[in-house]
Parts: structure tokens; C-alpha cells; sequence
């Protein structure tokens, strides 16, 4: 069945979106990731505009994280504070990265740009989760076989414990400074706004290895702040660029909503670093894809943009 | 579905003075949810008050532009081993759509100076001033230009499918890609004989957004505050309604 979009003015098969989202959806339930890094680049492929797909894989995130959420909220593994203050920087970053968006637009650069962070974040976050998931692997097999649990180092000192303005962070157990959470929060909020996604996979392992928060709270928390940096990306998006297509974010998100709660329980079937290792090898393969398109010739050289007429 | 466009035409061909008679029954199509495309049927008859003369045939040419509208044409260059937009030029007018078709071969049913005149081929109805002084090859840019759109559908070159029964009745269809501008679509049709205009006529067809579809774009447009509240409204409901949902099932 075609579905004729009425931002993107494009005609889509409205079961290939209810598929896309649903696959998504599943990915994001076992990872505890929004997706967003996977549905604007398939987005791309089925011949969605750039700035549309952008725009609207916001709106999407909006809807998974949200229900994402009330999960955790009832495990009662939010960190409101954390949250709190990671999104302070998060609303700051995303106005940031709408501006830069807006500018790349202009001067035709926001595909590049927008490529260009996949391949560099996508890049960095695979290999270290990947290489990180497989030490931890390796250590509770050893663990396994010698019979004693291995003891987790957390808590450790590092610069971050050295910056002022401390604050305590009860549900992560963290007496912390505020800095180092505004500035993720901050760079994640550009990325959000810049590349369409949440910003989860940055979110996550920035929660744990330059936070030190417990891992059991931190999707929970990175959700929470995603839902209002993604709400905020979306509005910035539909004011500014008009690129936000309610039709093509419905079909997403029922396919999403749907396929993130099969997730979920797929992934409490898992173990978690056999999660982590799956998710790093996951977006290593769209690193890797993105890499390749700009690296190799491209079909057809010239692209068009039509501008408003005169 | 397809909707089918009828432009009934008549015209009276008489020595000397010639007129142009064209009856459309419908001038609008329609963009609702489900389009997928569209195909304008053009066809219409000659009419002569004096008998077909000996000379060389009559020819039929239709046209249908979509609006036009500036286009950035890019293109890619290898730098610091990636492949990223570098030269650029501005093309002042490229209709969004343009179809030609014709009863024969191009070449045969229109001289260069009438195609001047007259603006029917594709390449004569783009409209470019002038590119940037660096750019020497500006020539490159708008054949880019038109090989992407006749790769998508939006240009189309349809030498010869123009029935022509008799040198009296002739028929045509045209398809029109799901992917369309909104805008006045003009239809030409040019009457040509040994390559020279003999009569033209010109009709405007109104392709438009109706309904819902229409309703969001307005609103995105025109209120773009409240349809980004609506966007994240709608998303946050259906986030809750599928957690509650999942949660009533396993319950249950």
C-alpha cells in the first residue's frame, strides 16, 4: 500500500515503514539504544530527503524513549537529578546543533557532515564497546571457571573526581561535579539535533566510563533526557525547517513501539556483555557501510537542490 | 489509482487563419494519501474547413511542464580522499516536470528555430544565465541535471507516441511520478508542419494536495508551533499506549 507523505512529498510503501520502525523497534527493546542511528540512515535509503529523515527520526525517538521509560521508571531506574542536569546541557546542545544544522543546509554540506559524524562516532563508540565487551566476556568466564566473582572497579578516581561544583547524585550513589554531565549532555544535544538521533549510544558509555554511574541506571537515565532533547530537536526542526512529516512518524513509531517491547524481552533472555558485544558489532556494520559510500566514486556525481522560487 | 485526464481538443484548421478550440474535463489532480502517480490522457481532433492538403503531414507535439523553480546543481569531488560537494552551479529555471511527446522523431516534426521560439525541447526549457567564472564546464551541470530527473521520471522524452489517426484525430497519454511539485502543470500542444509551428494551444492543469495531506502541510507551514506540539503529542501518546498495551497483554 502507497502512502503518499505530505512533508517529504514522497510516496512510500506504508508496510516497508511499519517493517523499518518495527526492526528498529526491536533493536532499540534489546539495547536500550533509541534506534535513531539506524533509522535515519535507513531512511536515506528508501529515498526519504536528508533533512526530513533527520527531522522526523527525532520525532520517532521521541515515542520509543518515552516508552522505554516508563519501564525503567518502574524498576525505579531513573536518576531524575543526573537526568536533570544532563539535560540542561542536552537543550543548550541541540539549539547549537539545529544552527549548525541549518548553516551546513545552506552551503550543502549537511550530507557530508551528517555522514561524516555516523562514521566518527559510530566508529569510536563500536570499537571501544566491542573491544570493552569482550574483555568483560573473557573475565566472567574466568570468573566462571576459578569459581570467584571479579571484582568491579568502580568508583575509581580519575580527573573527573577533581573538578568543583560537586553534587550528590543519590540514585547513581555519585558525589560528583556538575561539569562533566552538562558537557555530555551538551555534545550529545548537538549530535541529537545534527544527525537525528537520541544520542543513547553516545549516552551510555559516557554514563559509565566518564560518570561512573552503575550501569543498571543508566539507560533508564539516558532515556529520560533523551525524550526531552529529542522533543526539543523536533520542535527546533518544525519551526525552523518545516522538515518534520507527522505521517511518516506515525507509521514509524507503531512499528517501533510495537517491535521495542518484543525487544525487551528478547534482550532480558541475553546476557548483558553478549548484548554489548552484539550492539558494538551492530553499529560497527553501519560505521563500516557509511565509510564506504565515501570512500568509493558515487553513481552519479551531481545531486540537486531546488530552491524556493523566486 | 489513476486518474485520467481528459483535454478534449478541437481545432479548426483553415488556410491562413488558424484557431485553437481545447475542452478540458478536468484541470486538477488531486494528491491524496494514497497517490501513487498519475497519467494525463491528452487527445483531440483537427478540424479543417478546407481538404487535407498534399503537402508534407501534419505533426503533433505536447508538452507538460510542471513549475519551475531555481535548482543547486552540486557536484562531488574527491577531497582528502572523501567524495564532498565542491563546485556548484545555480540554474535560474527547471521546470519540476517535463514531458515531450511527440507523433515521430524529434528532429523530423521540429526545426532548431522554431524549438528556439517556442521553448519544447528539455533543454530549452531550463533557463540558465550564467555559472561562476571558475567554473568552466557549466554545460556538464545542467546535462546533470536533466539525466537525474529523466532518471527519476520528472523528464521524459516520448518521440512518437503520439497516435495520429488520419492526419485528423490524435491521442496521447503521459504519466506523471508520485514525487510531484505542487503547481500549475501547462499542457502544450504544438500542430507542426515540415518542422514549422502551424498552431499551439496551452492549458494549465492544477496539481494540489487535498484533504489531510493538504491539512498537515498547511499546518506545518502556517502554524509550525502547534504542529510540532501535535508531532511530539502524538508520540509520547503512542509510546505510553504501547507500554500500557504490552503491559495489559502480559497481565492478562
Amino acid at each position: 500500500m502507497q502512502i503518499y507523505l505530505p512533508i517529504a512529498e514522497v510516496s512510500v510503501n506504508a508496510f516497508l515503514l511499519l517493517g523499518l520502525g518495527g526492526l528498529v523497534g526491536i533493536l532499540s527493546g534489546m539495547f536500550g539504544v533509541g534506534g535513531g542511528f539506524l533509522i535515519t540512515p535507513l531512511l536515506f535509503f528508501v529515498g526519504i530527503p536528508p533533512a526530513v529523515a533527520v527531522a522526523t527520526s527525532a520525532n520517532q525517538i521521541v515515542a520509543s524513549s518515552f516508552s522505554g521509560v516508563l519501564a525503567h521508571f518502574q524498576r525505579k531506574t531513573v536518576d531524575l537529578k543526573m537526568g536533570t542536569v544532563t539535560l540542561c546541557g542536552g537543550l543548550v546542545g541541540a539549539a547549537l546543533g539545529v544552527f549548525a544544522f541549518n548553516y551546513l543546509k545552506s552551503i550543502g554540506q549537511v550530507d557530508l557532515m551528517v555522514r561524516l559524524c555516523y562514521v566518527l562516532f559510530l566508529g569510536i563508540v563500536g570499537a571501544l564497546m566491542f573491544v570493552e565487551s569482550l574483555n568483560a566476556l573473557r573475565k566472567t568466564r574466568k570468573a566462571a571457571t576459578s569459581g570467584r566473582p571479579t571484582p568491579t572497579k568502580r568508583n575509581k578516581h580519575n580527573w573527573v573526581h577533581a573538578l568543583p561544583f560537586k553534587m550528590r547524585f543519590r540514585t547513581s550513589g555519585l558525589y560528583i561535579s556538575v561539569i562533566p554531565p552538562l558537557l555530555v549532555g551538551l555534545t550529545v544535544g548537538v549530535l541529537a539535533a545534527v544527525m537525528g538521533v537520541g544520542g543513547g549510544f553516545i549516552m551510555v558509555p559516557a554514563m559509565i566510563y566518564i560518570l561512573g554511574m552503575p550501569t543498571k541506571v543508566v539507560i533508564g537515565t539516558s532515556l529520560f533526557q533523551i525524550i526531552f532533547v529529542a522533543a526539543f530537536t523536533t520542535m527546533l526542526h518544525a519551526t525552523t525547517n518545516y522538515t518534520v512529516d507527522v505521517v511518516l512518524a506515525l507509521l514509524l513509531l507503531i512499528g517501533g513501539v510495537i517491535g521495542a517491547q518484543f525487544g525487551t524481552q528478547i534482550g532480558l533472555r541475553m546476557k548483558a556483555e553478549q548484548l554489548r558485544v552484539l550492539l558494538a558489532l551492530l553499529v560497527l556494520l553501519v560505521c563500516f557501510k557509511l565509510a564506504l559510500d565515501l570512500l568509493i566514486e558515487p553513481h552519479e556525481l551531481y545531486s540537486l537542490t531546488p530552491l524556493e522560487p523566486r | 489509482m489513476r486518474f485520467l485526464l481528459l483535454i478534449l481538443l478541437i481545432l479548426p484548421l483553415s488556410a491562413g487563419a488558424e484557431t485553437v478550440v481545447l475542452g478540458l474535463s478536468r484541470d486538477r489532480i488531486n494528491i491524496t494519501a494514497n497517490f501513487d502517480g498519475s497519467e494525463i490522457l491528452v487527445f483531440g481532433a483537427v478540424k479543417r474547413e478546407v481538404p487535407i492538403s498534399d503537402e508534407e503531414p501534419l505533426e503533433v507535439i505536447v508538452t507538460v511542464a510542471g513549475p519551475s523553480t531555481p535548482v543547486v546543481v552540486r557536484r562531488k569531488d574527491k577531497r582528502y580522499g572523501i567524495w564532498v560537494n565542491n563546485a556548484a552551479v545555480e540554474v535560474d529555471a527547471a521546470p519540476s516536470f517535463y514531458a515531450v511527446a511527440t507523433s515521430g522523431p524529434l528532429e523530423d516534426v521540429l526545426l532548431r528555430v522554431e524549438d528556439l521560439r517556442h521553448k519544447i525541447t528539455t533543454t530549452r526549457a531550463i533557463r540558465s544565465v550564467g555559472a561562476p567564472d571558475d567554473i568552466r564546464d557549466s554545460s556538464k551541470f545542467t546535462d546533470a541535471l536533466i539525466r537525474v530527473r529523466q532518471q527519476n521520471g520528472l523528464y521524459q522524452l516520448l518521440e512518437g507516441v503520439v497516435a495520429f489517426d488520419q492526419q485528423t484525430l490524435f491521442n496521447t497519454s503521459i504519466r506523471l511520478p508520485a514525487n510531484l511539485t505542487e503547481g500549475g502543470y501547462t499542457t502544450r500542444i504544438f500542430l507542426t508542419r515540415g518542422g514549422a509551428v502551424v498552431s499551439d494551444y496551452e492549458a494549465t492543469i492544477f496539481v494540489g494536495k487535498v484533504g489531510l495531506e493538504r491539512w498537515l502541510y498547511m499546518l506545518s507551514r502556517s502554524q509550525p508551533l502547534v504542529y510540532g506540539i501535535m508531532s511530539i503529542t502524538i508520540a509520547v501518546l503512542a509510546g505510553w499506549g504501547a507500554s500500557a498495551a504490552f503491559r495489559l497483554l502480559r497481565n492478562s
